[in-house]
């Protein structure tokens, strides 16, 4: 038991990565706090894509003398990696299109509280 | 040869215009509409003699960038499904476009170029969901589209803002999820390639991160799609966008992850697999049921003509996912059928309704009245159809959709979602009855001469270019009804391994 918490200690870590955020988005009423979540959950997928494709002694997948090429464990695996700089890059088109839509929203209501907001919008 | 380029061709098409209007708009603003217009004219045709090619010659194209063969390199498949919807969306989105310069200049002067070139951003990220063969690329389409609909239902009411913010922060969770199940399938097959993966999987099936995978995968997509107890952001965003926007997005973006859905579903995981060994069919298809009894209850329910129009998409998309969910050849037939027709009605409506808000500055119900008749007669008449067609009466469009879900069910022996589609049928009938029967029958509120009035109204219909789009859209829901047994052979040929 002991064993399975320890051995899974970066999955577990996810998971309470993706934990904060949904709760930063649902229970928050400040909007950039939601933001704050929503970036947190993100984050925790990119987080997952890299600790599946990380291992211990293991080294950049570049072909080269000091490093025998014959043996596969030596490298990683780069492909998730590289797949995680376009998520990242993603997500940080997302966050800017979300402060736009938030400096919008400040200056038609002048409040990012969302109790506040839905009684100016009633 | 062109042919073989097409798949790659219809998004750059997408691409090169997203890039190239906001440079010509610096010259002249006007002018990005034709250029709109333009791109979104290419497109269709691209797909259209794309379509052709596939019919007579019945042959996948599957497009290498770069020249790298999968699983090393990104291919685009261009199959039978994948150009039939390719075809549909970028058709709609042509008439949608053609009729968007009066609501332009009204709903959001000023800003015509940005906004036309992120609607092309969102016809890329919507093309790119359809033909990319790698599920990777399809996550960032996917958040291609969102971000651009994020901006497009932005540009609207005052209250779209915060209907737009309450969509991202739904809609980026949707994509994360999918995102994790991708990594799930990733670490267990080592490959992104769609036609890859599907050879793999069924070695690997007991494996609990699979599993995991496709819930996590299709509660993802559930999110775009609408599907039923996550459709909490599409009444707000649909109702107050402009309209030319809840127009574009309405009748394509759930349509798309609706496809989405299917492919995974039927083709990546299989029959087999989502019937025997993880019947989450079963569990769609109860929520596809219980969302087209919400959508429509809840349409009934509205004031407000787009807002109605909202909750009754709710309730189409669910006919699409329950046709996925019986995986069986009716049902798959009446799921692609429903794309095709529910583009076209929901398109039509949509535009009626923008047209009545350019005239009347308004789409509230309860307001309509027997002038709307006299003062709009073409307008109205597509209404009529499009609205006929969703209750489904034959010869319209929608009778048939509805007439092979049905008999899915029939073959299934899943009596309640025969029931579902009855009864719902019934429920829009109610919806759509009392507009007409206010337009048709309800006599003007004032007491003065009523005849009168309604002698002395003449028809002021809006400009051409809005009249002419609405009434194709409308004859073509009648002309799909017609053909519709053509347009079945070729579904046919389309039909998933095992099915």
């Amino acid at each position: 038991m002991i064993d399975f918490v320890l051995g899974h200690y970066a999955y577990w870590f996810t998971i309470i990565l993706l934990a904060i955020g949904l709760y930063g988005m649902l229970i928050k009423d400040n909007l950039v706090k939601k933001i704050i979540g929503l970036s947190i959950f993100q984050t925790g997928v990119i987080l997952f894509f890299v600790s599946v494709a990380s291992k211990w002694d293991a080294t950049v997948p570049v072909k080269s003398e000091a490093f025998p090429i014959t043996e596969v464990s030596n490298y990683m695996n780069p492909l998730p990696h590289t797949l995680m700089l376009t998520a990242i890059v993603v997500g940080v088109a997302t966050l800017g299109v979300a402060f736009a839509l938030l400096i919008t929203i400040y200056n038609r209501y002048e409040t990012l509280n969302e109790q506040e907001l839905l009684e100016k919008i009633q | 040869m062109i042919g073989s380029d097409i798949p790659a061709l219809i998004p750059f098409t997408f691409l090169a215009f997203a890039i190239l209007i906001p440079l010509l708009g610096l010259w002249k603003r006007q002018l990005s509409y034709y250029w709109a217009v333009l791109g979104a004219a290419i497109a269709t045709g691209l797909s259209g003699y794309g379509f052709y090619n596939y019919v007579t010659e019945t042959e996948t194209i599957r497009y290498f960038f770069g020249g790298w063969e999968p699983p090393i390199g990104i291919e685009f498949v261009y199959d039978g499904l994948s150009g039939f919807i390719v075809l549909v969306i970028n058709a709609i989105a042509l008439f949608v476009l053609i009729h968007s310069r009066m609501i332009g200049k009204t709903e959001f002067p000023g800003k015509v170029t940005g906004y036309y070139s992120v609607t092309m951003l969102l016809m890329l990220g919507f093309n790119g969901m359809v033909l990319t063969g790698d599920l990777f690329n399809l996550y960032v389409f996917l958040e291609i589209s969102s971000l651009a609909s994020y901006a497009l239902i932005g540009i609207g009411e005052k209250r779209a803002p915060y209907a737009a913010f309450r969509y991202l922060i739904i809609g980026t969770v949707g994509g994360s999820l999918y995102l994790l199940g991708v990594g799930f399938l990733y670490t267990i097959t080592g490959t992104l390639n769609i036609i890859d993966m599907t050879a793999m999987l069924p070695e690997v099936i007991s494996n609990s991160a699979v599993i995991t995978a496709l819930v996590l995968i299709v509660a993802g997509i559930g999110v775009k799609a609408a599907l039923f107890p996550l459709h909490g952001w599409l009444p707000d965003s649909y109702t107050y966008a402009s309209s030319t926007s809840s127009a574009l997005i309405a009748p394509i973006g759930t349509k798309v992850a609706a496809y989405v859905l299917l492919r995974v579903v039927l083709y990546l995981f299989g029959v087999d697999i989502v019937d025997t060994a993880i019947p989450i069919t079963e569990i769609i298809g109860v929520l596809a049921g219980i969302g087209i009894l919400y959508g429509s209850i809840m349409a009934i329910a509205q004031s407000e003509l787009k807002k109605m129009l909202a909750y009754s998409s709710i309730s189409q998309i669910g006919y699409i996912i329950m046709g996925i969910s019986l995986a069986n050849p009716f049902g798959f037939i009446g799921a692609v059928l429903h794309v095709l027709n529910h583009a076209l009605m929901k398109a039509c409506l949509f535009l009626v309704a923008g047209n009545l808000r350019l005239k009347e500055g308004h789409s509230d119900i309860t307001k309509f009245d027997e002038s709307y008749r006299k003062k709009y007669p073409w307008t109205m008449l597509a209404f009529t159809t499009a609205a006929l067609s969703m209750v489904g009466l034959p010869p319209l469009a929608g009778f048939f959709s509805k007439w092979y879900l049905a008999l899915g069910t029939i073959e299934n022996g899943s009596w309640l979602l025969l029931a579902v589609i009855l009864l719902s049928s019934l429920l829009n009938a109610v919806y759509f009855f009392r507009i007409l029967e206010k337009v048709y029958l309800r006599n003007p509120e004032s007491d003065e001469d009523k005849a009168g009035i309604l002698s002395s109204l003449r028809s002021n219909e809006v400009k051409p270019s809005m009249l002419w789009t609405t009434s194709v859209i409308a004859v073509g829901i009648l002309a799909v009804g017609l053909l519709n047994a053509f347009i079945v052979s070729a579904i046919v040929t389309m039909f998933p391994a095992g099915l």
